[in-house]
């Protein structure tokens, strides 16, 4: 009998099963992995090496290889700053220095509340509204470092509630 | 009589508040008991007026922008209804002069009504491409797309119809159509718009591809920084497939084409192309050699058609005009329209779709408007992170393949971004070599070690250490890179660096007085 997996485990492996089939799985499982539970934890890297019949070190590969995959839970919210010629053009030097002084955070950490985790991001598509910003799956354009503090304070705010 | 009121679903309109705006007025007019339907339409592309809300009237329909949830009251005030005067009244949309003076054919239809309605894109001419084409053979419609002219909108403009020829002939039980939809450079959305406002253009395009050369299989692949045009990519496919445009009996043609969209993870590699069908297939984004090319052994070693967004987004109206009617817009061997995206510091940021020919004059002083802090122009970047810097004294170069490639420029994807003269031109060259390092593949020893030795020498030019010796090693380097990277992205990112090297060397040398003084 095998042993019973721990609960966040099991949920990996309810969420990547039912993409064995499918051509070029690794990253649709990663994603599936990433959106479910919010991160990549490392355990998870067997579990997709035996399902696609890969080896450890190439699956370990992927996730390393893409930006988007996190090996570490994030905060309740993932804030992604532009840091792109169009919202630099714009200011975004400036945005990314406020961010990370006001947030008392680096980019790929976590503020010390648990709140927002900061990331870069190389174009948001957003480029003729600059600076802009990601908040989980929602673009904000034009983001002065006023709006910026507006839509941390927000953020924090439903955190609390 | 119930009035339609259309309010953008754009990631860029959505980014300035329009799902607000939309609450808003849906309030305003249950509150008022007015008959409204309100439609989430795309977006026209004039961003300095997003949100920008239309009202059907008789007349046509009558634009509003950009509208706040505040505004709303006083618009119904207003009798915006019935295109009533307001503070913020553009006159009729098709009139103003921003969408009136461009050619628009591949986003012809963006931002005329709900981007999953499929009525919608059947009466504004959609699916006639396709209609004609499964009543063509392969070889007649790739003779047509040839005939058209297009060539690859993603950057490397190599020609559609040559590429689609190869893949038609070359034997294969089971062949593939991709989509690169990892539009990474900076100062691009055109295929962003595009999916995300008419998505079925793409579908539709991609079916095209898969009857013309006998592929059973689609695959877009999309950036993960794209989260509403993966919603929307997704419903229309499975609208699409719903309604008999996509599975196994395409239009009762008894041919079979199925698509589906997978996601990236945020590699600015993927977006070459052999890298892309690497990651498609589950691996790590490095280059591949070529030869083989993709078109004979690709996605799973097959052959396989991959092309950029607008590329196959110009195809529905090749097929369903003509490739004669596309070949009549541009000039020289830049055939057609290409959507060029005003961006960064301009006053009038959006999507200009013109044909081949116009200048950067034209685009930032009668399009754009001058920039958007009111500051002199000074420099402006175009084709994405890889392309030049353009001085103000090539301004008037017309914009086609060919006359930009001479001064060792590139069109790209069409994304034109604009520097107000605060910029500082060193630091620009630092952040292309930063970016090389951090999206290099590492396959190549010139990409990969080149791009962080260059930020390293960048940072001493910068700090005024031997500026002369390390402008002189700078420009070696880029030599080095230009010419022994395996791809694109080391191969090119030398080029705004020397852009800005040539152009702008007093930017270089108030490092060196500094450093002196």
């Amino acid at each position: 009998m095998k042993p019973e997996l721990p609960p966040v485990l099991k949920q990996v492996a309810e969420l990547i099963d039912p993409l064995v089939d499918l051509p070029g799985a690794t990253l649709p499982m990663l994603h599936a992995i990433q959106d479910g539970i919010g991160y990549v934890p490392d355990e998870a890297v067997p579990m997709i090496a035996e399902r696609l019949n890969l080896s450890r070190a190439e699956v370990h590969g992927v996730v390393t290889f893409y930006h988007h995959y996190r090996r570490h839970a994030p905060g309740k919210h993932v804030v992604q700053i532009c840091r792109a010629e169009a919202c630099q053009s714009m200011g975004a030097r400036q945005l990314e220095a406020h961010a990370r002084k006001t947030l008392g955070c680096d980019y790929h950490e976590t503020t010390a509340d648990g709140a927002i985790t900061l990331e870069a991001v190389y174009c948001l598509g957003n480029c003729a509204c600059a600076p802009a910003i990601r908040v989980d799956d929602e673009i904000v354009g034009r983001v002065s470092n006023a709006r910026f503090d507006e839509v941390i304070a927000e953020l924090r705010e439903e955190a609390q509630a | 009589m119930s009035t339609t009121v259309y309010v953008p679903c754009d990631s860029s309109a959505l980014s300035l508040g329009a799902e607000k705006t939309a609450q808003a007025i849906a309030a305003e007019a249950a509150r008022r008991g007015a008959a409204i339907t309100l439609v989430r339409n795309g977006s026209r592309g004039l961003f300095w007026l997003e949100p920008m809300v239309e009202v059907e009237t008789p007349a046509g329909r009558v634009a509003y922008g950009p509208v706040q949830p505040k505004d709303v009251a006083s618009l119904f005030e207003a009798g915006f209804l019935t295109g009533g005067k307001h503070a913020l009244s553009l006159g009729l949309s098709e009139e103003i002069a921003y969408l009136k003076n461009q050619e628009r054919l591949t986003a012809a239809r963006v931002g005329l009504g709900d981007p999953l309605c499929l009525d919608t894109y059947a009466a504004h001419g959609g699916w006639q491409g396709l209609k004609n084409a499964v009543g063509m053979s392969g070889a007649e419609v790739v003779k047509e797309v040839t005939e058209s002219g297009l060539r690859g909108r993603g950057g490397a403009a190599f020609p559609t119809g040559i590429k689609w020829n190869t893949v038609l002939n070359t034997p294969g039980a089971q062949k593939y159509i991709v989509c690169n939809a990892d539009e990474g450079d900076s100062g691009t959305f055109s295929d962003r718009m595009l999916m995300e406002g008419d998505p079925y253009t793409l579908v539709e395009g991609m079916t095209i591809a898969g009857v013309a050369v006998g592929a059973t299989q689609g695959y877009i692949y999309l950036r993960s920084e794209y989260p509403h045009a993966f919603k929307t990519l997704k419903e229309a496919i499975r609208r699409a497939r719903e309604a008999g445009y996509l599975g196994t009996d395409v239009l009762g043609s008894g041919k079979t084409f199925e698509l589906e969209v997978r996601l990236g993870a945020g590699a600015y590699i993927c977006g070459e192309e052999t890298s892309l069908l690497e990651s498609l297939e589950g691996k790590r984004g490095i280059v591949r050699f070529k030869p083989p090319l993709p078109a004979i052994e690709g996605l799973f070693g097959k052959p396989t058609v991959i092309n950029n967004v607008i590329s196959l987004c110009s195809v529905p109206i090749i097929l369903a005009k003509g490739g004669k009617h596309y070949q009549d817009f541009g000039m020289g061997r830049s055939r057609g329209t290409l959507p060029f995206q005003l961006t960064g510091n301009i006053k009038h940021g959006g999507l200009v779709e013109k044909a081949f020919g116009l200048t950067l004059n034209q685009l930032l002083y009668d399009f754009g408007g001058g920039s958007a802090s009111g500051r002199p122009i000074r420099a402006v970047q175009v084709g994405g992170p890889l392309g030049a810097y353009v001085p103000e004294s090539q301004f008037d170069l017309p914009l086609d393949y060919e006359a930009y490639s001479k001064v060792n420029a590139m069109i790209g994807h069409g994304g034109v971004v604009v520097f107000d003269d605060t910029v500082d031109m060193a630091e620009q060259a630092r952040y292309a070599m930063e970016f090389c390092a951090i999206e290099s593949c590492g396959k190549c020893t010139p990409c990969r070690i080149g791009s962080t030795r260059g930020t390293e020498v960048m940072d001493a030019i910068i700090a005024g250490r031997d500026v002369e010796t390390n402008i002189a090693l700078m420009r070696s380097l880029c030599d080095t890179m230009l010419n022994g990277s395996l791809c694109a992205l080391g191969g090119m990112a030398p080029y705004p660096v020397l852009s800005a090297l040539n152009h702008f060397p007093e930017d270089f040398a108030i490092q060196r007085e500094a450093a002196a003084a």
